[in-house]
């Protein structure tokens, strides 16, 4: 038996999905270049084709034939030597269309394997992103803007090639900066790209992080039901139409909280939450009319409670809602936990203030999306100055 | 009944015979059973149903939605929404037209919803014709629709009600389809006995779609999006429900002969002169007149034939047959279809039954595959000795081919 090597992509439906599998292909070229076999996957059962939920993508590579069947008799790898998070929010964990339960982000990882993510963030951020891991692995942060891009249109800011230096540098095994050089040159005819792979090559570093750091919290799952469990004829119960909410502060019962889907919960396919000024909101009803995915919960007093729960971050609130910073879309790495923004507003209404300013003081950065003719150009200058940092 | 002539009283003032085509004695069985929704789409020869159910409807000796849809999707489609919703419910197609409803077809089964439809057996095109062939209803064989083949007016009749009675088992909860052969059984008339709606209230209990009724007051979803987690569970829940299927079946027909007085003896399969029988013939459908008319003549020739008639193709009673057919020292299968590239060329019958053969205990009779009747072509009595012949040759090892086309012009 050869030596076989794994290489898991994480990233999000339509708006990385080109990304993905630019990455998986090279792998598995570059290794190619040293005589290696290999193939490059998506995962089936995920739904690339649907806007930020998270997906999986491999590569597998082998020194022979046979070590690569080894490997790709599995449905998926079940260890991984390198895993590529292209979106640094899935750190908080994965949970695809292809199964229920959220997935720690290094699931995979074999001890001493590497996490790369992409991110502005340091590593502190990342880690405490990350559920933690039995056993050590490396975390290796290439710098950048997070690339995300459409269906139709593919955002060609050499993320994936900075990526693949990356990769060279941390499995020298696998291919040498120069099989990969070659590998981008012949698949995409540009010298510049080659260089840009070079230049993450000398940057990349990686630091150990030991099974008591991260997130400490148990993920969520679900367990499935035996075929004779089941309810026949595909029939589920319906989710209940909902309920009244109880206020936390002075226990009065109003308003209307829809009941939501059990077993499968949103919180890794949002890239970017609203943060709502709950002072400044004049009840117009329309955030709540217009989301299409009824995250709203209506509160006693008729204001309006985005649930995380159901949030997909999609940000159709803020562009219907009339008052100036009511509803404020920020990046999901700004955030730890998934509680109630009313509740804590009832709570302290003065710290929710100081929270909420804070918040949303600095432009907030987007994921996905651009408002204007443009707007990718005057985002350049920064995205350089962040992809040079050490 | 103003539909069919009547032109004996029984015994029983409340049973009737009247003189009735299969077609009529299916939408008789719908009258009798108090279809709710019966939807339409004309194709011969599965339309003279919907034309008889429709002057039952129209003449006010029926109360149902009588829909015609646009097309056989939507015929079926529509039906199986009803019968999601509690309704009992009633629809039918022929050849092409049953191929044109196959997605709603597909997803009946996987729904659990017991649909009774009549396929009036019909050549699938190219070329368009009218005359019976069983690919049709064949066409659905794995699904986990239960398939049945009557051979007269009368059968048809008591085996829709009997449809009604299986499917709706909640036990089953699976859809059915009666066929019955283009022009032979649809178009003909024959002697046929209605029992009273008293017997038949008495053997039909109410459709009771339970906890699976789409209803407000029992909200669910139906057929949600399953990945790989989910399909083989589901798979595997309508595989235990058809493996129920033929305990059911034998309930029915034992309380069918306990209320109606008639009995059809086994009720899987009918076997017409096979005591003695050196050889048997098995088939489906009509065929079976001029089979046994050609096996009177053989006997008085000497040669000891019988005669086996498959009624029900799903459920396949496979045990009970190979146990049966070990007795025989050949079997020739007639099979009214193709199944073009199979396991020796054979019919889909004649595979069915060589697979059946082929786990079971003891003696393995050697099996002759015949194609006959293809398009509507008459299965003539020198046809059924010729094929007969065929199978006393294999009985003595002689070397001949597995699968023969008799009636052909060559």
């Amino acid at each position: 038996m050869g030596r076989l090597f794994a290489i898991e992509i994480i990233y999000r439906g339509i708006f990385q999905k080109t990304m993905a599998g630019r990455l998986s292909r090279a792998i598995v070229l570059a290794a190619h270049h040293e005589g290696k076999v290999g193939i490059s996957f998506g995962r089936y059962g995920d739904s690339p084709e649907r806007n930020g939920i998270p997906a999986k993508g491999f590569a597998i590579v082998a020194t022979d034939e046979q070590t690569l069947q080894e490997g790709m008799a599995k449905y998926e790898p079940k260890e991984v030597d390198v895993t590529i998070c292209v979106d640094d929010t899935l750190c908080k964990g994965v949970e695809s269309w292809a199964w229920y339960g959220l997935q720690p982000v290094n699931r995979l990882l074999k001890p001493g394997g590497t996490l790369i993510v992409t991110s502005r963030e340091g590593p502190e951020a990342i880690i405490a992103m990350a559920h933690r891991k039995d056993t050590p692995y490396q975390l290796s942060i290439l710098k950048g803007t997070v690339s995300f891009s459409g269906l139709w249109v593919y955002k060609d800011d050499h993320t994936d090639v900075r990526i693949l230096g990356a990769v060279a540098k941390i499995l020298p095994e696998l291919f040498s900066l120069k099989s990969v050089q070659r590998a981008i040159v012949d698949e995409w005819h540009d010298e510049l790209k080659a260089t840009s792979a070079a230049k993450a090559y000398d940057r990349t570093t990686s630091i150990t992080v030991t099974p008591d750091q991260g997130n400490p919290e148990v993920p969520y799952k679900f367990d499935l039901p035996k075929w004779h469990e089941m309810g026949e004829g595909i029939a589920i119960p319906s989710i209940p139409a909902g309920h009244k909410m109880d206020d936390p502060k002075s226990h009065a019962e109003g308003g209307f909280q829809p009941d939501r889907n059990p077993t499968f919960l949103k919180f890794s396919t949002r890239t970017m939450r609203p943060v709502v000024n709950f002072d400044t909101c004049i009840k117009c009803t329309l955030c709540w009319l217009q989301c299409p995915d009824s995250c709203f919960d209506v509160t006693p007093e008729g204001l309006y409670d985005a649930n995380m729960k159901a949030c997909c971050g999609c940000g159709v609130c803020e562009a219907v809602c009339p008052v100036k910073e009511c509803v404020t879309m920020v990046n999901e790495t700004e955030f730890k936990g998934n509680d109630s923004q009313w509740e804590d507003w009832r709570k302290d209404k003065d710290g929710y203030k100081v929270w909420l300013e804070e918040k949303i003081k600095h432009p907030p950065e987007r994921s996905h999306g651009f408002r204007y003719r443009g707007q990718y150009e005057e985002q350049i200058p920064e995205m350089l100055e962040i992809a040079q940092e050490k | 009944m103003a539909v069919a002539t009547v032109i004996e009283e029984q015994k029983d003032k409340l049973d009737k015979t009247a003189l009735i085509t299969g077609s009529e004695a299916i939408a008789v069985a719908c009258q009798l059973a108090d279809v709710d929704v019966i939807t339409a789409y004309p194709i011969r020869p599965y339309d003279t149903v919907m034309q008889y159910v429709c002057k039952l409807v129209a003449n006010g000796e029926m109360d149902c939605e009588y829909i015609v849809a646009e097309g056989e999707h939507s015929q079926f489609e529509i039906v199986k929404h009803a019968s999601a919703c509690g309704a009992r419910v009633f629809c039918g197609s022929s050849g092409v037209g049953w191929m044109y409803a196959m997605e709603a077809l597909t997803v009946t089964p996987a729904l659990r919803i017991p649909m009774i439809a009549m396929v009036g057996n019909r050549a699938l095109d190219d070329p368009g014709a009218f005359g019976v062939e069983h690919n049709d209803a064949l066409a659905v064989r794995d699904l986990g629709w239960q398939l049945v083949w009557v051979d007269n007016a009368q059968e048809a009749l008591d085996t829709a009600l009997i449809a009604y009675r299986v499917a709706e088992d909640r036990r089953i909860f699976l859809p059915l389809a009666i066929s019955c052969d283009g022009a032979f059984l649809t178009h003909s008339q024959a002697l046929v006995k209605i029992p009273s709606q008293e017997k038949v209230n008495e053997f039909l209990p109410q459709y009771n779609r339970g906890d699976l009724l789409l209803h407000p007051d029992n909200p669910i979803t139906v057929a949600p999006q399953g990945n790989e987690d989910w399909v083989m569970e589901i798979r595997r829940q309508n595989y235990a429900a058809m493996e129920r299927s033929p305990g059911v079946i034998r309930e029915a027909y034992a309380d069918f002969e306990r209320i109606f007085g008639r009995s059809y003896g086994n009720p899987f399969f009918e076997e017409y002169m096979t005591d003695d029988a050196d050889i048997v013939l098995m088939g489906m459908g009509t065929l079976s007149i001029s089979v046994k008319v050609a096996i009177r003549e053989m006997r008085k020739q000497g040669k000891r034939v019988g005669f086996v008639r498959m009624r029900w193709f799903r459920p396949f009673a496979a045990e009970e047959l190979s146990k049966s057919l070990q007795r025989f020292a050949a079997v020739g299968v007639i099979d009214r279809d193709y199944s073009f590239g199979s396991p020796y060329a054979g019919g889909v019958l004649a595979g069915e039954v060589r697979h059946a053969l082929y786990p079971g205990p003891g003696k393995k009779p050697p099996v002759v595959g015949f194609i006959c009747g293809l398009g509507g072509r008459e299965v003539t009595v020198p046809d059924v000795q010729k094929m007969a012949e065929a199978v006393y040759n294999a009985a003595d090892g002689k070397k001949q081919p597995l699968t023969q086309w008799i009636g052909l012009r060559e």
